[in-house]
C-alpha cells in the first residue's frame, strides 16, 4: 500500500515536471512559426499620412476599413493615438518596453516617430526600436537617402534603428509682393542677398517694419532656423547649455520685437497664419515642402498661396522641420515585412517619385530630387511656378543634426516659452532664464542648470 | 432576549450592505490612491526618457526640495489671487441676485427663465469655455478688433502677455462658470428663512437694508459658510481654467500657474515622488485653510 503510494507520488510529480515542458516546447514553437508569418501588422501612428502614403503607394495594400487593411493574408492594425497633450509617447511608452512580450496579434510590428523626440526611441539602452541591420537592411540600400535623415535615428553606437521616405529641408518663404515693394524686385536670386545672413536679415526687417510689413510672423519662426544650427547639444554631461546660437536668436528676437517687425504669436496662432494673407502684411514664413503645399492655405482663394505669390529662397542658414521616421519594434513578429515596407518607401526610386507628384513629399531621395528639379512637373503653384526642389536638394545636403539629444523637445519648447516672457517685456533674460531652467528640471528632474 | 437581539442585528445588516458600494468606491479610487501618494512621496521615482529612475527610498528629500527649490509660496499667491478676483464678485453677485430672486415684495418675473440662464455656463466644460476665452481674447481676436474699431485701443492689446489681464481673465471667468450655482444655493439658503421674520421686521419699520444684513445675512450663515469652504477648495484645486488660457505655462512668468498647475508639470518626468509630495502638502494646505474658516466663521455659534 505505502509502496503504491509512492510510485503514485512520484508519478505526479514527474508528470508535474514534464507537462509545463511540453507545454513550453508548444510556445516557443508556435512563437516560432509566427515570427516567419504574424498574422496581425500593427502600426502605431499619430495621424492618417503614413496610412494614406501606404494605401496609395504600398503595393498590394487592400484597405478594407478606416483602420484597417490587408497586405496578402496579414491584417494591417492601424493604432492611431493623436499627439495632443503628449498621449502618443505616452502610449509608446507604455506599450514598447514589454513588447516582446505580448501576444502575437498584439505585438507591435512599426511605429513612427518625429525628430524632436526621435533619440528617446531609438537609444541603444532602451533598444525599443530593431537596429536596421538586424533587419537586414544594408547601408547600401539607404544610400541615396539624406545624412542628415540617418543622424536623426543613428543610436550612441552608430547603428540606423529607423529610416524616412520625407527630407524636410526647409527655407525662407517670401510673400512676392512685398518684396517687390520695399526690396524692388522678386527675384529669388536678389532676395536671398537680402536674407543671406542673420545680419543683412536684421537690417532687412528694418526696412519691412518702415514699409508696413512684419519681417516674419513670430519670433518662433525662426526659433529652427537658429536652433537646427547650433555647435553643442542642449545636454553636455548631465548639465543644460545654451548654446551662442541659441543665445543669438534671444538677442535679435528681442531686437526684433521691440523694434515691432515681428510678434511673440505662437505657431499655429490665428495671429501667426494671418500673414497667409495680403492684408495680414507679412514679409516671410520659415517652412519645408509640407508648409507650403498644405498649411498656408492655398485652397483659399483670398490667400496669397491661392494666387502663386510666394517665393522660396535658402534664407540665412539650413534647417529642417518635420518628416516622419519609420522604426520596427524590437519583437515585432513580421520583421520581413516590416523590412519590405521600409524599404519600398524609403528607397524606392518609383514608389518615391510617385509619393512626391502625388502627395507633394520632399521625399528623402537624391535621385529622385535631381530629376524633379530639372522637370516641369516640379513646379509649384503656391510658389508661382518656382520650382522648389533643387533649392531643397541643396537645403537637405547641408543640414547637420550630429547634436540632437534625447532632450531636444523640452529643451525647445520651455526655452520658447520662457523667453516669451522676455520679449514680451515681464521678464529680464535672466529671470526668464531662470524659470527655462525650473521648468526643464520639472521635466527632466536627473539634469543640472547650473 | 437572544432572539430580539439578533432581529435588530438582521435589520441593520441592511444599513451596511446598502453602503457596500460606497465603501468599495471610496476605498479603490480614494482611500488607496490616497495612502499610495503619501507612500510615493518618500520614493524618487521618474523617467527619464523610457529609462526608470527608482523606486529609491530618501525619506523626506522631496519635501525639503519643495520647500527649498521650488517656488511652492509663488504658486500658493497665485491661486489665491484667482481665487478671490473671481470669488469676490462672484459672491456680491450671487447675494444680490438671490436677494432680489427670493424678495416677495418685487415679485421678479421669469425667474426660472434668469435662474435657468445664469446656470448654463456651468454646463460648458471648463476646458471649452477657456478655450473660448482665449481665441476671443487673442490679440486677433474678435474682443481687440471691437475695441480697436471703437477707440479704446490705439492698436491691439495682448491680453494674454500681461499679469493683470491674464489673472483678471481668470477670475472673470471662474466668477462666470460659477455665479450661477451659488446663486442657487443661496436662494435656497434664503427660501428657508422663515417669512414671519421678514414681516415682522417690516412691522419694525426696518428698511431693505437693514432687513438683508440684520435678519438675512446671519441666518444664511451655514449657507454661507458652506458655499466659501467648497469655493476656497476649489479655488486651491483650480486647472483647467489657466491651463488652457495660458497653454499650460502660466506666462507671464508663471503669474497664473496654479498649484495643480505646477502638480501638473511632474506628469511630464512620470515623477511620482515629487508630485505626491505636492499633494500631501495640498492636502495639508486644505484641511488647514477650511479649518481656519470654519473657526473665523463659525465662532459666534460655538460661544
Amino acid at each position: 500500500m505505502k509502496k503504491r503510494m509512492m510510485a503514485l507520488v512520484s508519478m505526479a510529480l514527474a508528470g508535474a515536471m514534464i507537462l509545463p515542458m511540453a507545454a513550453m516546447a508548444g510556445e516557443t514553437e508556435a512563437a516560432a512559426a509566427a515570427a516567419d508569418e504574424g498574422k496581425v501588422l500593427n502600426i502605431e501612428v499619430w495621424n492618417e499620412e503614413f496610412k494614406s502614403r501606404i494605401t496609395d503607394h504600398y503595393p498590394g495594400y487592400e484597405k478594407t476599413d478606416d483602420t484597417h487593411g490587408k497586405i496578402g493574408d496579414v491584417t494591417v492594425n492601424w493604432i492611431i493615438t493623436p499627439n495632443d497633450d503628449n498621449a502618443y509617447q505616452n502610449n509608446l511608452d507604455t506599450v514598447l518596453p514589454g513588447n516582446a512580450d505580448a501576444s502575437a496579434d498584439d505585438k507591435v510590428d512599426m511605429f513612427l516617430i518625429e525628430a524632436d523626440y526621435a533619440k528617446k526611441y531609438i537609444d541603444a539602452d532602451a533598444n525599443v526600436a530593431m537596429p536596421l541591420k538586424d533587419l537586414g537592411i544594408t547601408s547600401d540600400d539607404l544610400s541615396k537617402q539624406y545624412k542628415y535623415t540617418q543622424d536623426v535615428v543613428t543610436d550612441a553606437n552608430g547603428d540606423l534603428r529607423g529610416t524616412s521616405w520625407q527630407a524636410c529641408s526647409a527655407g525662407l518663404i517670401y510673400n512676392r509682393a512685398a518684396a517687390k515693394e520695399v526690396l524692388g524686385t522678386d527675384d529669388p536670386a536678389e532676395v536671398q542677398k537680402a536674407v543671406a545672413d542673420w545680419d543683412t536679415y536684421n537690417e532687412t526687417a528694418k526696412k519691412m517694419a518702415d514699409a508696413g510689413y512684419l519681417m516674419q510672423s513670430t519670433v518662433n519662426d525662426t526659433y529652427r532656423v537658429y536652433s537646427n544650427n547650433v555647435s553643442g547639444p542642449w545636454v553636455q554631461d548631465g548639465k543644460v547649455v545654451i548654446d551662442d546660437n541659441i543665445k543669438k536668436w534671444v538677442d535679435d528676437s528681442k531686437a526684433q520685437v521691440d523694434a515691432k517687425e515681428t510678434t511673440t504669436a505662437e505657431l499655429w496662432s490665428d495671429d501667426w497664419s494671418k500673414g497667409f494673407y495680403p492684408e495680414g502684411k507679412v514679409f516671410c514664413y520659415f517652412g519645408p515642402a509640407w508648409l507650403i503645399n498644405f498649411s498656408m492655405k492655398a485652397d483659399d482663394e483670398k490667400s496669397i498661396a491661392a494666387q502663386g505669390g510666394w517665393g522660396l529662397v535658402n534664407g540665412p542658414q539650413g534647417f529642417f522641420w518635420g518628416g516622419t521616421w519609420i522604426c520596427a519594434a524590437q519583437g515585432t513578429d513580421n520583421p520581413s515585412l516590416v523590412k519590405d515596407i521600409m524599404l519600398k518607401m524609403t528607397t524606392d526610386d518609383d514608389i518615391m517619385k510617385e509619393i512626391a507628384q502625388k502627395d507633394s513629399d520632399c521625399v528623402n531621395n537624391k535621385e529622385v530630387l535631381k530629376a524633379l528639379a530639372s522637370d516641369d512637373s516640379g513646379s509649384n503653384k503656391v510658389l508661382g511656378g518656382q520650382n522648389p526642389y533643387q533649392m531643397l536638394a541643396d537645403g537637405a545636403e547641408k543640414v547637420d543634426m550630429s547634436n540632437i539629444s534625447i532632450y531636444d523637445q523640452g529643451c525647445n519648447e520651455e526655452f520658447q516659452k520662457a523667453m516669451k516672457n522676455y520679449f514680451d517685456g515681464n521678464a529680464s533674460y535672466d529671470d526668464a532664464l531662470a524659470q527655462f531652467k525650473s521648468a526643464i528640471v520639472e521635466k527632466y528632474p536627473e539634469l543640472t542648470t547650473d | 432576549m437572544k432572539k430580539k437581539k439578533s432581529v435588530v442585528t438582521r435589520y441593520n445588516r441592511w444599513g451596511y450592505i446598502f453602503l457596500i458600494p460606497f465603501a468599495v468606491v471610496f476605498v479603490t479610487f480614494q482611500l488607496i490612491p490616497l495612502c499610495t501618494t503619501i507612500y510615493n512621496s518618500f520614493f524618487e521615482n521618474y523617467m527619464s526618457g523610457l529609462r526608470k529612475v527608482g523606486p529609491n527610498f530618501i525619506g523626506l528629500k522631496n519635501y525639503a526640495k519643495l520647500l527649498t527649490e521650488g517656488d511652492l509660496g509663488k504658486y500658493f499667491c497665485n491661486t489665491m489671487i484667482m481665487w478671490i478676483l473671481g470669488f469676490v464678485p462672484q459672491i456680491i453677485l450671487s447675494l444680490l441676485l438671490s436677494a432680489w430672486f427670493t424678495n416677495p415684495q418685487l415679485r421678479l418675473k421669469g425667474q426660472r427663465f434668469f435662474k435657468t440662464v445664469i446656470y448654463l455656463p456651468n454646463l460648458i466644460m471648463a476646458a471649452a469655455f477657456s478655450m473660448l476665452f482665449f481665441t476671443l481674447f487673442s490679440k486677433g481676436g474678435p474682443v481687440n478688433s471691437i475695441l480697436v474699431a471703437v477707440g479704446v485701443f490705439k492698436e491691439p492689446y495682448d491680453f494674454m502677455a500681461h499679469i493683470g489681464s491674464v489673472r483678471g481673465l481668470v477670475g472673470f471667468m471662474n466668477c462666470l462658470m460659477w455665479f450661477g450655482n451659488t446663486t442657487i444655493l443661496l436662494m435656497a439658503g434664503m427660501m428657508g428663512i422663515p417669512d414671519s421674520l421678514y414681516e415682522a421686521a417690516e412691522v419694525d419699520g426696518a428698511t431693505p437694508g437693514q432687513i438683508f444684513w440684520k435678519v438675512t445675512m446671519p441666518l444664511l450663515k451655514p449657507i454661507f459658510v458652506y458655499v466659501l469652504v467648497t469655493s476656497l477648495i476649489g479655488g486651491l484645486q483650480m486647472f483647467d481654467v489657466p491651463q488652457i488660457l495660458t497653454n499650460g505655462s502660466g506666462d507671464p512668468m508663471r503669474t497664473s500657474m496654479t498649484l495643480i498647475m505646477y502638480l501638473n508639470k511632474h506628469l511630464f518626468s512620470k515623477n511620482f515622488g515629487m508630485a505626491g509630495a505636492l499633494s500631501v502638502l495640498l492636502l495639508i494646505l486644505t484641511g488647514f485653510l477650511s479649518a481656519i474658516v470654519f473657526q473665523v466663521t463659525a465662532k459666534d455659534e460655538v460661544q
